[in-house]
């Protein structure tokens, strides 16, 4: 008895110092010494959870545990910062199968007489955890581009879904009334398995910002449900943490980008574009610009707001704008950073690659922030972003985007874009900016781009 | 009785969690999921008592798949959350790096700081 009393202290302390790990994240000065309590917190929970009553044999546990630090520690310390967003993905993957594993095994140990509060917990848990590991697994897979990251659509795809889901709920509640039926219980997380895959299969790549956070949620989730089922408060906690975290990023991405969560899974957005927004185009002519005339633009300037996007990431070109912006800020140009909530595939994504090429953070700004001084910046310097800065999302109301809070990057006095060539972007859509006679493109990679840019400024 | 403390437990946290996570500016949103993840690995405590009940074999292997999974979240989680949070500095502490070339004199070499926190107490035993 003392010894789970113990035990029970040591989780309510771990909750603390996780609650608290989280709050640090709202000052980035706090943020690390925050967060590496919350992570002396898990070690104490780790650590606490051994001397449980149950635990008779250690073998097991010592392998599983070296083996999961011997996978994870290259998964945490040699990633680069470009592959954050499937790296994340793949990280609710294992969060995912842990809870479903442990559901199973529970669902096991019962011996099929399981209580039905539990088998509430269980069924959720493993509904849950299942889904998480296949859709994040398929978000990795569309993140790493081993899966296509088109939306992959066909006709009746929603029906399907929807009917497939509607049985897993069937399942799930037949198993609270007949928790007996293992055969059931097995299907369902058969059938949970096959629904991860389909429900991430139609979302296209720039929707994944949303795709990853709601996985995060449903992790969370299956953890919380973990709680319930084995009784155990700081996973329920933990859990819920997790999982209103992962929620309010999911609301954050979609208003971002204008639309709601059953738009974003069932919308299919990034679908080819209707004939029509590529036709209306056709006539208009777009002005290439040389890397000499961009920099000597940018180096006569008073201001310059850099517009990244996934591009950059894709171009792995972060530290070469660091050093375009060194070399302008020498020059006595105000450089600032406008970051648009979904640029890149991931919440933040932007945000770690500057801060990783050491842009000092206060140089990188919000889009509310930003957006009332586009008018007085001189130049607009827009590297691998398409759609959000594309002004048909304020102008035009049978854009695919229109509703979507926008980058203004149009109301600078000049616009220059670094991109590879005219496709349209991720989402298939036309990018008005390109032909408005202020925009000047610069064609081309990047890096290379910007590396012509950084030796013509230097040359000025 | 005890489901519905537990749904008081969860509510409460779920408020929490909202309260918190809704004041962490964009800026750290990446951060804050790498952290989040790592926080929910504490599923780990569930699949140790798994592992280590010797209930039988099937168990026995779930459970120590679930314990590797969830360590791979907690040390790679913790890992990279604070990898990230080190890179975000204010501008006065510009000044020093600035003379770095590139990302050359990245903080790439620094597997000190936070390497002893997870997991030390399991290999041991």
């Amino acid at each position: 008895m003392n010894r789970e009393l113990v035990i029970q202290a040591i989780y309510l302390a771990s909750s603390i110092l996780f609650i608290l790990g989280l709050k640090s994240l709202s000052n980035p000065d706090k943020a690390r010494l925050g967060m590496q309590q919350a992570a002396l917190g898990m070690v104490l929970a780790i650590v606490g959870t051994l001397f449980h009553h149950e635990i008779v044999r250690f073998d097991l546990i010592a392998v599983a545990l070296i083996l999961g630090t011997v996978i994870g520690y290259p998964l945490g310390m040699f990633v680069p910062m470009t592959a954050m967003p499937q790296r994340i993905a793949i990280s609710h993957m294992f969060g995912a199968l842990a809870a479903t594993l442990v559901g199973i095994a529970e669902y096991h140990g019962w011996g099929g007489n399981v209580p039905r509060p539990t088998m509430a917990a269980l069924g959720f848990e493993v509904l849950f955890g299942a889904l998480t590991v296949t859709g994040s697994f398929m978000a990795f897979g569309k993140l790493q581009e081993f899966i296509t990251g088109r939306p992959v659509t066909y006709r009746g795809q929603n029906a399907v879904n929807i009917t497939l889901f509607g049985v897993a709920v069937l399942m799930f509640f037949w198993m609270i009334f007949r928790p007996q039926s293992p055969m059931v219980f097995f299907a369902m997380i058969g059938l949970a398995l096959c629904l991860g895959v389909f429900m991430v299969l139609p979302i296209g790549g720039a929707d994944m910002p949303v795709v990853v956070s709601l996985l995060n949620s449903y992790a969370g989730l299956a953890s919380s449900a973990t709680g319930f089922a084995i009784g155990n408060n700081v996973l329920i906690i933990c859990g819920a943490l997790d999982g209103a975290s992962g929620f309010l990023l999911s609301i954050l991405m979609s208003k971002a980008m204008n639309r709601s969560f059953g738009n974003v899974l069932f919308g299919a957005f990034g679908a080819p574009p209707p004939a029509a927004a590529a036709a209306a185009s056709k006539d208009l002519t777009v002005r290439s610009i040389s890397a000499e005339d961009a920099a000597m633009q940018m180096g006569y300037a008073s201001e310059v707001i850099v517009v990244p996007g996934y591009g950059m990431a894709v171009a792995q070109a972060q530290h070469v704008v660091r050093e375009l912006a060194s070399l302008l800020e020498s020059r006595g140009v105000t450089v600032k950073y406008a970051i648009h909530p979904v640029a890149g595939r991931m919440p933040g994504h932007m945000n770690v690659l500057l801060a990783e090429a050491n842009v000092p953070y206060d140089k990188l700004y919000d889009m509310e922030e930003i957006n009332p001084e586009f008018e007085h910046a001189d130049v607009a310097l827009v590297i691998g972003a398409n759609d959000v800065v594309n002004p048909a999302a304020r102008s035009d109301p049978s854009s695919p985007i229109y509703g979507m809070p926008i980058l203004d990057v149009d109301r600078a006095k000049s616009v220059i874009v670094l991109k590879r060539s005219m496709n349209p972007g991720f989402a298939g859509i036309e990018n008005q900016l390109f032909y408005e006679p202020r925009t000047s493109m610069l064609f081309g990679d990047a890096k290379s781009s910007l590396t012509r840019l950084v030796s013509e400024v230097k040359g000025l | 009785m005890t489901t519905i403390m537990e749904l008081y437990i969860f509510v409460l946290a779920a408020f929490v969690g909202f309260q918190v996570i809704s004041r962490v500016p964009p800026l750290l949103h990446t951060p804050l999921m790498s952290a989040t993840n790592a926080i929910s690995a504490i599923s780990l405590v569930g699949s140790l008592v798994l592992a280590g009940a010797n209930r039988d074999t099937l168990s026995n292997w779930l459970g120590f798949v679930a314990v590797t999974a969830a360590t791979i979240n907690v040390v790679g989680g913790f890992l990279i959350t604070d990898r990230m949070l080190k890179m975000f500095r204010r501008g006065d502490s510009k000044k020093d790096r600035g003379a770095a070339p590139l990302g050359l004199g990245q903080p790439q070499p620094t597997a000190t700081p936070q390497a002893k926190s997870p997991a030390p107490g399991g290999p041991g035993r």
